[in-house]
């Protein structure tokens, strides 16, 4: 069973992911409930192999027989055990939810293309072979595409041009593949982590990882290759928002970590892509807290905060030390789980309002406690402020850039977390003190909705009081071994 | 370093002319065309990998002593298969995404399509 757990993660979301649109025929409340079991039945293989690597080592399977490096081998370790099981995790809260949009119950074929999804973002992170993490790459930014793009007119320009970016940056991954490919004859991981030093300081090593970066770089929209994100998340459900925007991105920060420091490691260039990443992430975190302020749409905003956000992820990895590599890994699941959370809670308010612009957040203390509080909670720890997981992220990040002397760096990230702090409590001001015109139908959400706003809200305080536990006995582990 | 083969140049150029013209052609389905341009590059480039002059196909007789060099190498040509359905799949998305553009907006460009969301 325990060499099995890698392939369930991905075999369980695709099968249901063709059965869905069968049962959608007859019933959409069965295809929720097969999205909703096929998601926890992958947490659970991703947890069952992430417990199975902390104690016994990495867990390989080799698919179809072919023993690696000639077939495709599935991976999970400490890190791509964690990534999956956060994918899994948001999966089954967003399925949970239910509905793309209040006003739309989604069919059968929205729940086939959300499993899609998710067995794309699962195999990305479990796959141990370079040319099978393209494919999955492009089956999760497919499915992505189509979820985003099928909302309304407005959506569909978004989804297009999300279209576009997207397939040009999993193109260069592919080329950037192609040079390695042709340099070392093999595309296991693995395998090609233990064949590119020989080939050290080839110039194209060099071409072949910075097309590599650039692919994932931009489809993790690190700041300036942002263009695509904001009108695609403002004008989506909310629902596939707030799944894409936690996970999606996170995933292709994975691949990159795993790509940088497991398979090139030092036979590349990687101290100064490392600084150049860390620059832009700068840039990255200072400019999207400066955009997010002006905007007036709560999903905009929250756009731009990911923006922002993702700079934190990218900047620990610049700094690389032991403890900004942390706070880098910390922040990839915190900001997962905070990100997931503002975007239901945004997509409660639109329902409840029939918009989300800031405007319309007057008030929202009375009409909505609860998932007021919730909105609170999870600001605040995005602004950074203990005991949440937030302010353990940013701890990390700001120790390692001390530790290291990145002053520079250490100013981007004060800065931008005051900026953070400026737009957020903008929001909050409104919700509590905020008056609203007169026109207030119904009270809290139902509880199908704000289960998983409740269930991720406690989250966000459990990763930030239990930062420690996490960090020492899962999150040290998944640290590449250079950093260790 | 070997200076690189005239077919490497000729696919780096085939990139570069599908890219120019997603950055540069003011219509949707244009650029939609620039990205399959784009998607072809790459696809050339793994196929010349693997092409071998003189070689023959990788089926070897059995019991047969082979030298691999006297065979082509089938992988690029078998991972360039998935790449061409991958790309088909995008393409039939992205036609999707268009149809459903041109219904509402009646043009596909993009000066046009990004003035009226705006109003």
């Amino acid at each position: 069973m325990r060499d099995h757990l890698p392939l369930l993660a991905i075999a369980v979301p695709l099968t249901a992911a063709m059965i869905a649109p069968l049962l959608g025929r007859s019933s959409v409340a069965l295809a929720r409930g097969l999205a909703i079991l096929a998601s926890l039945l992958t947490l659970a293989a991703a947890l069952g192999a992430l417990a199975a690597s902390l104690a016994a080592g990495p867990v390989r399977y080799a698919l179809a027989g072919w023993p690696p490096p000639f077939g495709i081998e599935l991976v999970v370790d400490p890190l791509s055990g964690s990534v999956a099981s956060l994918v899994a995790a948001i999966a089954t809260l967003v399925a949970v939810w239910g509905v793309p949009s209040p006003d739309r119950p989604g069919g059968g074929v929205f729940w086939a293309l959300f499993l899609l999804l998710v067995a794309g973002l699962v195999g990305i992170a479990v796959t141990g072979d370079l040319f099978n993490l393209f494919v999955f790459l492009e089956i999760s930014a497919l499915a992505g595409y189509a979820l985003l793009g099928a909302h309304d007119a407005r959506s569909r320009v978004a989804g297009f041009r999300y279209l576009l970016v997207g397939t040009v940056a999993g193109s260069f991954y592919l080329l950037g593949v192609g040079y390695l490919y042709a340099l070392t004859g093999t595309l296991n991981m693995a395998d090609m982590a233990a064949r590119l030093p020989a080939h050290a300081g080839s110039p194209l090593v060099t071409l072949g990882v910075a097309l590599i970066v650039a692919g994932l770089a931009a489809k993790s929209a690190l700041f300036p290759l942002h263009g695509w994100l904001p009108d695609a998340y403002a004008y989506a459900p909310p629902a596939v928002v707030a799944f894409v925007a936690a996970v999606a991105s996170k995933v292709s920060v994975y691949a990159l970590i795993r790509i940088l420091f497991d398979v090139v490691g030092s036979a590349g260039p990687l101290s100064t892509l490392l600084g150049i990443l860390g620059w832009t992430a700068a840039a990255a975190s200072v400019a999207g807290a400066g955009m997010a302020i002006a905007q007036q749409d709560f999903r905009r905003l929250l756009a731009y905060s990911s923006v922002s956000q993702m700079g934190y992820i990218f900047l620990g990895l610049a700094i690389g030390n032991e403890a900004a590599f942390t706070g880098a890994l910390l922040h990839l699941v915190s900001h997962a789980v905070m990100k997931a959370n503002l975007f239901l809670v945004a997509g409660g308010v639109l329902w409840r309002r029939g918009g989300c612009r800031l405007d319309d957040f007057g008030g929202l203390s009375r009409q909505m406690p609860v998932t007021t509080t919730a909105l609170a909670v999870t600001a605040l720890s995005m602004a950074g402020l203990p005991p949440t997981a937030g302010f353990f992220s940013k701890y990390y990040l700001v120790l390692g850039a001390i530790q290291e002397g990145a002053w520079w760096w250490l100013g981007a990230i004060v800065l931008s977390t005051l900026l953070g702090i400026a737009y957020l409590l903008g929001v909050l001001e409104r919700a509590w003190f905020g008056e609203r015109a007169s026109d207030e139908v119904g009270g809290e959400l139902p509880p199908r909705l704000l289960v998983p706003i409740v269930t991720l809200t406690a989250a966000v305080l459990a990763i930030g009081l239990f930062n420690q536990d996490l960090v020492e006995v899962v999150l040290r582990h998944a640290l590449p071994a250079s950093v260790r | 370093m070997t200076a690189l083969p005239l077919d490497y140049w000729l696919t780096a150029g085939l990139l570069l002319v599908g890219l120019y013209g997603l950055i540069a052609s003011p219509n949707l389905l244009r650029k939609l065309m620039s990205l399959n341009i784009l998607q072809a590059s790459i696809i050339v480039f793994f196929i010349q990998l693997g092409a071998k002059t003189g070689a023959a196909p990788p089926f070897a007789p059995e019991h047969a002593e082979v030298v691999a060099a006297d065979y082509v190498n089938p992988l690029p040509q078998t991972l360039m298969l998935t790449a061409i359905v991958v790309g088909v799949a995008t393409t039939g998305l992205a036609l999707a995404l268009l149809i459903g553009i041109h219904r509402h907006f009646g043009t596909l460009d993009e000066a046009d399509i990004l003035r009226r969301l705006r109003e």
